[in-house]
């Protein structure tokens, strides 16, 4: 058997939230190894629980829910790496709008506060804007991001300001437009993130780095800003 | 307000928000028109995020390459069943739209000048059929995320108006067949809004989850299709669904075109390269019907790996280790979390895997939704449009290249969105909603509030998944299909009886899966019905009855409307290209 311990809360009949017990009988995965895929069999069992999932691959970035205290996508996540009974819980510091269903918004609000698109106000030329394998490779370990919200979720700083600081994720997202040898916005990004919030409230916890389900380094992205905010100046 | 429920107007409504409804919308937003995007995930969670290997155009920044070379090898691919006009405008569109988005920021892996890298894809030539070429532009393995991330954060900047999490229901449609909008429900709510709209776009994808084993994201339930179906209007050429040749064995999940595209190879128990007996000059980089035939048969005949000899394995562990870490990085993870093999070490264990419909909603090459009205085959639905894997151009026919899906979807979405454009000059005032239409809706969604005893909406999607499965595969027979086609009648006949024990109106997940069932059986019966009556074979349907191609009386595209159980209607191909000779059909050999 497969003992799980699981966050529900459905505004409409509940009160206030509670961990309900499930169990699973591990012939039902019949092979499959994933959290995810156990969900998906406890929801054809009851189907009140409520929980977000698409491509079932880990790059859509939909499941992500807190696991046995870790952030993580249930389905890239091993049952057999986790001890039991599993317990589930929404991402946290979020709004809970059902069981292990939150509201992304403020989380997508800072990722929009970065301006993340490319700013290149020079004349399109007829062919690609060339960029060197090096330059690139900059972007390495930075465009993969799947605005899962494991990062920021997992962030005390996130917790306690996230109207004002913009998080890992988004400040990843800022370094990735920063580095890109086309976009030419490098200064005017570099002034809106010298406010006493927005970057410097990065504490170098490294929650973010231990989350991420894609094995990206935000806290190394951050550290990059930094440093370019000090050339910036000296 | 009507009925009681909100309504929002809007100059434009696309539904969906993967690649092709995201380039669209950005069209029209570019435009200064007032544009809602209604998607029922986030739009970064939209299936595009999942496409691997690239996207195809004649750039020639590896291999000597021009558009015409690539619209021979798409009709090649079509197996003569594409529409050469809709084929030729995609070809040479495909350049510009590739710059276009690296200007918009897509992070496309570089070669050494700096130039776009591009790789060799399946079914792709030189020259008419001669040498292999390298057309299908990448960045890394990740070029659907790229571009997906890219175009949203596009339509950020161009201020967008985007409804995340609303599901649509049903098309509002006027009593003389003008869309006006469509009835879609605020999944946090669960309350039904209605978008007004002048002009409607459906971009919701494709429907290959109505299989049990299948790469496609959970939300790929044919929702646009049903839709149009609902509304009267035809779907276009449902039988042809792409198995892609390598899914991870018994899982599903994509391993790219592009393992072999960069040298890997699929061998069979003996360890014999056995795509050489099946396409002796491109091996195992002919097309994809091509290939999964091939590992099917294999299989079939015994030939099969593992202990129940029941998949092949693809190898690329004779590839240098950086090719594989750094071109296909997404791969090697992907198949060390699930098929627990690195492939820098060993072969990894591959089946042929539903993955893409190439029919769909019928259009012609401006996006413009077409049906049969009287005696014209093609009559454009005025107001309504549809793109990429939901719609049906034809630019894939009977099957499509690997490559040519994300090329499709930014193509036609930028064609959609330029002909909205121009439609909005002439119609540019709302009509009158039709509140007939709008009551139809109304009872859909009411029909899942009964409740009491009945059969769950799992239950029965598991087994439409299975029966699709079973009698409509990789290989087909007129005997299978039509007990396939009394399965899934049977299912429609029971789907009445079905119930929703969560009524709930918050976030109600389960709700929506009612509905996806709805859809996922009107697309399953559509499959099922136009591949029984199609005798012969032809790209990805492939009948063992009738092993050839039958051109003179089957290269035409079948059209299926869900009146009376399913009716079914055909209509000619489009032979003639804008500006080119045709390409007449010819035997198709790799």
């Amino acid at each position: 058997m497969i003992r799980f311990s699981i966050y529900r809360f459905d505004p409409d009949k509940d009160n206030k939230p509670y961990m309900q017990d499930y169990e699973l009988d591990e012939a039902e995965m019949a092979g499959r190894q994933m959290l995810l895929d156990a969900l998906l069999l406890l929801k054809e069992k009851d189907e009140s629980l409520s929980f977000r999932r698409s491509c079932r691959e880990g790059v859509c970035g939909s499941d992500s829910m807190n696991i046995n205290g870790s952030n993580g996508l249930a389905c890239i996540t091993p049952i057999s790496s986790l001890k039991q009974p599993i317990k589930l819980n929404p991402l946290p510091g979020m709004p809970v709008i059902r069981d292990l269903i939150v509201d992304m918004e403020p989380f997508y609000k800072q990722y929009r506060t970065v301006k993340p698109w490319l700013i290149n106000d020079e004349p399109v030329p007829e062919i690609e804007r060339l960029q060197s394998d090096e330059d690139r490779q900059k972007l390495d370990g930075l465009y993969e991001c799947i605005l899962c919200g494991c990062c920021s979720t997992a962030c005390p700083s996130f917790w306690w300001n996230p109207d004002k600081y913009l998080g890992p994720a988004a400040l990843l997202q800022s370094y990735r437009f920063l580095i890109d040898s086309r976009d030419k916005a490098t200064n005017e990004r570099l002034d809106e993130l010298e406010d006493p919030f927005r970057l410097f409230r990065c504490h170098s916890i490294m929650n973010c780095v231990e989350a991420c389900p894609r094995d990206l380094n935000p806290a190394e992205a951050i550290h990059k800003i930094r440093k370019m905010l000090l050339a910036r100046s000296s | 307000m009507s009925n009681g429920i909100e309504i929002r107007r809007f100059d434009c409504l696309v539904i969906g928000a993967g690649g092709a409804g995201l380039r669209a919308a950005l069209q029209l937003a570019q435009a200064d028109l007032h544009v809602a995007v209604v998607s029922k995930v986030f739009p970064t969670r939209s299936h595009t995020v999942a496409a691997q290997g690239g996207m195809n155009a004649a750039l020639g920044n590896v291999s000597p390459d021009n558009w015409h070379w690539h619209m021979y090898d798409t009709v090649k691919g079509s197996d003569f069943l594409g529409d050469q006009d809709a084929i030729e405008y995609m070809c040479r569109a495909a350049s510009r739209l590739v710059i276009e988005l690296e200007h918009a920021g897509v992070p496309f892996t570089r070669l050494e000048n700096g130039r776009i890298y591009q790789r060799a894809f399946g079914g792709q030539s030189q020259n008419y059929g001669g040498d292999q070429a390298a057309r299908t532009c990448a960045a890394a393995d990740r070029t659907g995320h790229a571009i997906l991330h890219s175009l949203y954060q596009q339509n950020l900047q161009a201020r967008t108006h985007f409804f995340d999490e609303y599901f649509a229901t049903d098309l509002l449609v006027s009593e003389d067949g003008v869309t006006q909008g469509a009835m879609v429900i605020d999944i946090a709510s669960g309350e039904p809004i209605i978008i007004e709209a002048k002009s409607t776009l459906l971009a919701t994808g494709g429907s290959a989850r109505i299989y049990r084993n299948s790469t496609n994201a959970m939300i790929n339930t044919g929702d646009g299709m049903a839709m149009v179906l609902r509304a009267g209007m035809p779907v276009q050429d449902m039988e042809f669904v792409q198995f892609h040749p390598t899914g991870i064995a018994g899982l599903g999940m994509l391993i790219s075109e592009a393992t072999r595209g960069e040298g890997g190879y699929l061998i069979n128990k003996d360890g014999e390269r056995f795509m050489k007996r099946y396409a002796p000059k491109a091996m195992d980089l002919a097309s994809r019907d091509v290939v999964s035939r091939a590992i099917a048969t294999e299989i079939r005949e015994g030939r099969g790996c593992g202990e129940k000899a029941d998949h092949v394995l693809l190898q690329l562990h004779h590839l240098d280790s950086d090719i594989v870490k750094n071109r296909l990085p997404g791969i090697r993870d992907m198949s060390i979390r699930f098929a627990g093999v690195d492939p820098v070490d060993a072969p990894i264990p591959v089946f042929p895997t539903a993955h893409y419909t190439m029919g769909g909603i019928p259009t012609n090459r401006m996006g413009q939704v077409v049906s049969p009205v009287l005696n014209a085959p093609e009559e454009a639905q005025p107001g309504l449009y549809a793109i990429g894997e939901c719609a049906c151009v034809s630019v894939h026919g009977a099957n499509r290249l690997g490559g040519n899906s994300l090329l499709d979807i930014v193509v036609f979405g930028k064609a959609a969105g330029d002909h909205i454009i121009e439609f909005l000059q002439d119609n540019p005032i709302h009509t009158t909603l039709n509140q007939a239409s709008i009551d139809r809706a109304v009872e859909h969604i009411n029909r899942w509030e009964k409740t009491g005893e009945g059969e769950s909406v799992a239950e029965m999607t598991n087994e439409m998944r299975a029966m699709m499965e079973e009698f409509c595969g990789v290989f087909r027979t007129q005997e299978v299909l039509d007990e396939g086609v009394e399965k899934i009648r049977g299912l429609l006949g029971r789907l009445n009886g079905v119930r929703l024990g969560d009524q709930s109106k918050v976030f109600n997940t389960a709700r929506f899966e009612a509905f996806e069932l709805e859809n996922q059986l009107e697309v399953a019966m559509a499959t099922m019905l136009s591949a029984a009556a199609r005798q012969e074979s032809r790209g990805a349907h492939s009948r063992l009855d009738f092993p050839e191609r039958d051109d003179r009386e089957w290269m035409k595209h079948t059209l299926y409307f869900n009146r009376d159980g399913g009716v079914l209607d055909y209509k000619p191909v489009r032979t003639q290209p804008l500006s080119v000779d045709s390409f007449p059909p010819v035997k198709r050999v790799y």
